[in-house]
């Protein structure tokens, strides 16, 4: 069956299957749920890398070195390249290729690009799913890339193992504008664009805010400058990934790790389910309307009306 | 400017007659040039209050120019009527160059072909279907022989429309100038060589931005020494327009890669004056008539200006804005064609009025393929209509004093100066580009333009009114498909007959010399004359300098 | 549930750099609700073919003013074949006579060819009707 197609597919590495069922995610194509289980046995060998920073930080130039590192030592590498969907229209330009497009032709390398969409299952939830199809391919290392603004941003990025930021030294994204959050999750600190001025005093700002807010913590990012035009100090780069991915694997903080975040998972899952169970069942429906139109004019309440709608909807429906 | 009567009567007088006008209907909600600038209905001496005729204008040949370069302009020599052209082979180019000599064609304009711009040679796998389509191909130097047999180097002047391998081709010509036995000096002739407008709209780069400059300002230091009638590099607003830019930005940003340009030289430790009098400029020349001319006496002002107060040039030849105009390629229709003839006329109407050095006039059928015969001669013809029977060569600046002209003219100046200083927040011309500043101007500018014609806020003739259904009566040039194969056999020739050792050994020097200080000209002189082709060359310096990657904006 | 999103992969191959038409039409599809996926400059047909197969795209846009038209469009449509993707669609719009347009077409090189001076609105429309057409074909076998 057309399933089975894919799932063999996916699993052979045969890339036109695997663009396919991603697609199925991001297109939240009833099939999908059976597709991600029959892979799941397969996955959770490939190591996840995650990118996030300004607009303009040269985030694309970045993965592409790595890109060249990681296939030098002979890593199978899949990327997922997110960029924004427009809000207004729905549609996105997807140009984050344009600096990878020289390993286009490289069998053990796939680049998929994604808008953020905003559809019901969340951003992150179809990266998740994304990364897992690439890991189930065989991929040795998933990268993924992502403007670090917003919330649904910094959710993809808790599904990398490793986490880079990326600052530089121009343009005004110092380290005070960038989101806290953002810094808070980054395990390597990227300054690139660093043969500008200024980058001496980006490193100054990002050691001060370690100092400030992590002394306690075990593993301090390290901060590493990088120029990807002429690809100047992305070994370091590289060699800072490793002994990240060495202290998560010694401390045992891994095995943590994907705990915690198959516990979310699974959560994030059974909420998914019920979420669009009800929403599938009410939303659009006239019933619905008239009970919006009661609450605004207090004939009814919000919390009442909800309980109220709880027990009309099938349930069950989740369940199948 | 205007004394016999007072400001303050024209002022209450226009208040009167704007009143009035306010309550009559206008055939459009707003009026704008192609540009997207507002157009007042009317301009009066008010708009010119602060023209100082001296100061701003004064007379043509003088400080700053603004009403030309030369003292007597087009009484003393027309323009230079320039046809860019090219295709095919160096043989097929050789016999067009040797028809538009003979039709009165005063100079030579060569186009090449994709992969000779790309530093491939024809059998290169890049260049597959592209060999000899858009120009001609030439891959060495025994290209670069047939391409100018007949023609003698050192009677005419020959423009070459060639940037990031144009220290090559530059090498080619010089040799096959030694080979009729014209000494470089003796040349002129131009070389487009700017790779500032490549990165910002024409995007036809090679190497990252330093490593081209460099071998922009080997070239600058070359020239001065042994080839000093050459203009060794052609600062190019005519590509930034043709990405979509305005008027404004295309002056602001040619300007702005000028000065760079100048930096570089200065930087490079050359005194301003040895390089900056062959600097020469080519410009677009677009629909909006009264803009286009404003256009190009506002540059010829602001250079001027600038060359002297801030680069501290003190040779009057540094201070000359001397430019060649194209005709808008992107005014062109494919509907229609024939209505082509007429829009480029008046576009080299604007280019004459303006004071232009050469000027292209494009054909007809260029919007569809590449011109042919008949069409290339109709648009040269047009050019000598201008010149001959219109009578706007007899006097000149004939427009200066309008009202309107000098306003645009100022207004041009103005818009420019904060654009530079947008440019300077940014550190300068290099981090602005990498900082997507102009590409990002560019794109939004295209994307206006092209809304507003689909909203029909902007009329083009056959295309969303007048249009009509008829088919496309004109014939079209075909290129032959076998002249890639006849191509790559040429250059697979050419390695197998000349000296290999000596050839592999000159490129071995240039590669040594590529990562060190040294002028480099000498160098690819003579991998040239040992016939090493132009892909060779270019790759070495792939393989030394690295590549330049564009930047996703939209 | 969930929306189909309409994919397209906006390429310009060839060597020329001439890319305003390709960003124009980029950002149209984009304002129409498309997603596009830019490959940038001077892309072989290999890889616009293989960057088509990965973003899993509807159809594929090629920009082509280089004179290149007659061999560049069979040689993707040949390779899409070989990788049995024969059913992503290819349009194109640049510097095209109209014989080369209709020899493209009717060879089944092309699907649709926009000239110069054609609305973007146009292009959209089109795209929109050609997915519509790919949809209801398929409903109607399965």
């Amino acid at each position: 069956m057309a399933d089975q197609r894919i799932v063999d597919g996916v699993l052979s590495g045969d890339r036109r299957m695997m663009a396919r069922a991603i697609s199925m995610i991001e297109n939240e194509d009833k099939d999908k749920h059976r597709i991600l289980s029959a892979l799941f046995p397969h996955t959770g060998k490939a190591y996840v890398i995650g990118i996030t920073g300004a607009p303009g930080a040269g985030k694309s130039s970045l993965v592409d070195r790595l890109l060249s590192i990681l296939r030098s030592r002979g890593l199978t590498v899949g990327v997922i390249a997110v960029d924004p969907t427009s809000p207004f229209t729905g549609g996105a330009i997807l140009g984050d290729r344009i600096r990878m497009q020289e390993h286009a032709l490289d069998k053990d390398v796939f680049i998929r690009s994604m808008g953020t969409r905003g559809s019901l299952g969340g951003l992150s939830r179809a990266t998740k799913d994304a990364i897992q199809v690439l890991d189930a391919s065989g991929k040795d290392v998933v990268v993924v890339e992502t403007v670090g603004v917003g919330q649904s941003e910094v959710d993809i990025i808790k599904y990398a193992d490793t986490t880079l930021v990326v600052l530089t030294p121009a343009g005004g994204d110092s380290v005070q504008t960038i989101k806290a959050g953002i810094m808070e999750i980054a395990d390597v600190f990227v300054v690139n664009k660093a043969d500008l001025p200024g980058a001496d005093r980006t490193v100054a700002e990002i050691n001060i805010m370690l100092d400030l807010g992590g002394a306690t913590r075990p593993w301090r990012p390290p901060i590493v400058r990088t120029v990807t035009i002429d690809g100047s100090g992305t070994d370091e780069m590289y060699a800072a990934i490793l002994r990240h991915s060495e202290y998560l694997k010694e401390s045992g903080n891994l095995e943590r790790l994907r705990k915690e975040r198959t516990r979310r998972d699974v959560v994030d899952l059974i909420e998914y389910r019920i979420k669009s169970t009800v929403w599938e069942q009410v939303h659009g429906s006239p019933e619905f309307d008239d009970v919006v139109a009661r609450i605004v004019s207090r004939e009814t309440d919000p919390y009442s009306a909800a309980l109220q709608i709880l027990r009309q909807v099938n349930l069950d429906r989740c369940k199948e | 400017m205007c004394q016999n009567s007072g400001l303050a009567e024209i002022s209450r007088a226009r208040q009167e007659w704007e009143e009035e006008v306010g309550k009559l209907p206008a055939r459009q909600q707003k009026f704008m040039t192609v540009s997207s600038v507002p157009v007042k209905a009317l301009y009066t001496p008010e708009d010119i209050r602060d023209l100082d005729y001296m100061k701003d204008l004064n007379f043509p040949g003088s400080y700053p120019y603004t009403r030309g370069v030369q003292k007597n302009m087009y009484r003393g020599r027309l323009w230079t009527m320039r046809q860019f052209s090219g295709f095919a082979t160096a043989k097929e180019s050789n016999e067009r160059y040797r028809y538009l000599l003979s039709q009165g064609q005063t100079g030579l304009s060569v186009a090449f072909d994709m992969p000779t711009i790309m530093g491939y040679d024809s059998d290169h796998p890049r260049a597959f279907g592209e060999v000899g389509r858009v120009g001609v191909a030439i891959d060495s130097l025994d290209d670069m022989e047939t391409l100018f047999s007949q023609i003698p180097l050192d009677k005419i002047t020959t423009s070459m429309t060639i940037n990031a391998p144009a220290a090559v081709l530059w090498c080619l010509y010089i040799a096959t100038a030694e080979k009729q036995g014209v000494p470089p000096h003796k040349l002129g002739g131009t070389i487009q060589n700017d790779i500032l407008k490549e990165y910002i709209a024409q995007k036809s780069w090679i190497f990252p931005p330093e490593p081209s400059l460099r071998l922009i300002t080997d070239i600058f230091a070359f020239a001065a020494q042994h080839v000093p009638k050459w203009n060794t590099v052609s600062i190019s607003g005519y590509h930034i327009r043709e990405a979509g830019s305005t008027a404004v930005q295309e002056l602001a940003f040619t300007l702005a890669d000028g000065f760079a340009y100048v930096e570089a030289g200065i930087a490079a430790g050359l005194d301003v004056d040895t390089f900056a009098p062959r600097l020469s400029f080519f410009f677009n020349s677009h629909m909006d008539f009264f803009e286009e001319i404003a256009k190009y006496r506002a540059a010829r002002r602001i250079w001027a200006r600038r060359m002297k107060e801030k680069y501290g040039a003190k040779d009057e030849r540094s201070l000359l804005m001397r430019f060649h105009t194209q005709t808008a390629g992107c005014s062109l229709t494919a509907q229609q064609p024939e209505n082509n003839i007429i829009r480029t006329a008046y576009e080299a109407l604007a280019a004459v009025l303006g004071g232009t050095q050469s000027l292209h006039t494009n054909s007809m059928d260029e919007v569809l393929a590449l011109p042919t015969e008949k069409a290339v001669r109709i648009a040269l013809r047009t050019q000598q209509i201008i010149a001959e029977e219109t009578g706007v060569a007899n006097t000149i600046d004939p427009l200066a004093g309008s009202y309107f002209v000098e306003a645009l003219t100022n207004q041009m100046e103005e818009e420019c100066e904060k654009y530079f200083e947008r440019i300077e927040a940014f550190g300068g011309v290099l981090p602005a580009i990498d900082a997507g500043f102009f590409q990002q101007e560019i794109a939004d500018a295209a994307y206006r333009y092209q809304q507003e014609i689909e909203k029909k806020e902007r009329i083009i003739v056959g295309v969303n009114e007048y249009v009509t259904d008829e088919e496309l009566g004109i014939e079209l040039l075909k290129i032959d498909p076998r002249i890639e194969e006849e191509q790559k056999a040429r250059v697979r020739k050419v390695r197998e007959t000349r000296d290999n050792i000596v050839c592999a050994n000159r490129l071995e020097a240039l590669r040594q010399a590529a990562s060190g200080p040294d002028n480099l000209i000498p160098l690819i002189l003579d991998a040239v004359r040992a016939y090493a082709t132009e892909g060779e060359i270019i790759q070495v310096f792939r393989d030394v300098f690295g590549t330049y990657k564009e930047k996703p904006i939209f | 549930m969930g929306e189909r999103k309409i994919r397209v992969l906006v390429a310009k191959p060839g060597l020329d750099g001439h890319d305003r038409g390709a960003k124009v039409v980029a950002r149209a599809l984009r304002d129409a609700g498309m997603e596009v996926v830019y490959t940038g400059l001077h892309q072989t047909p290999e890889q616009v073919v293989e960057a088509a197969i990965q973003e899993d795209v509807d159809i594929i846009g090629l920009s082509i003013l280089s004179g290149a038209h007659m061999t560049i469009f069979p040689r993707i449509c040949e390779l899409l074949k070989e990788n049995s993707a024969g059913d992503i669609m290819v349009i194109g719009g640049g510097i095209i006579p109209e014989e080369d347009i209709r020899e493209l077409i009717s060879n089944g090189n092309a699907s649709a060819i926009f000239t110069p001076g054609t609305a973007t609105s146009e292009i959209v429309d089109w795209i929109r009707e050609a997915m519509r057409e790919k949809v209801s074909h398929k409903e109607g076998v399965s």
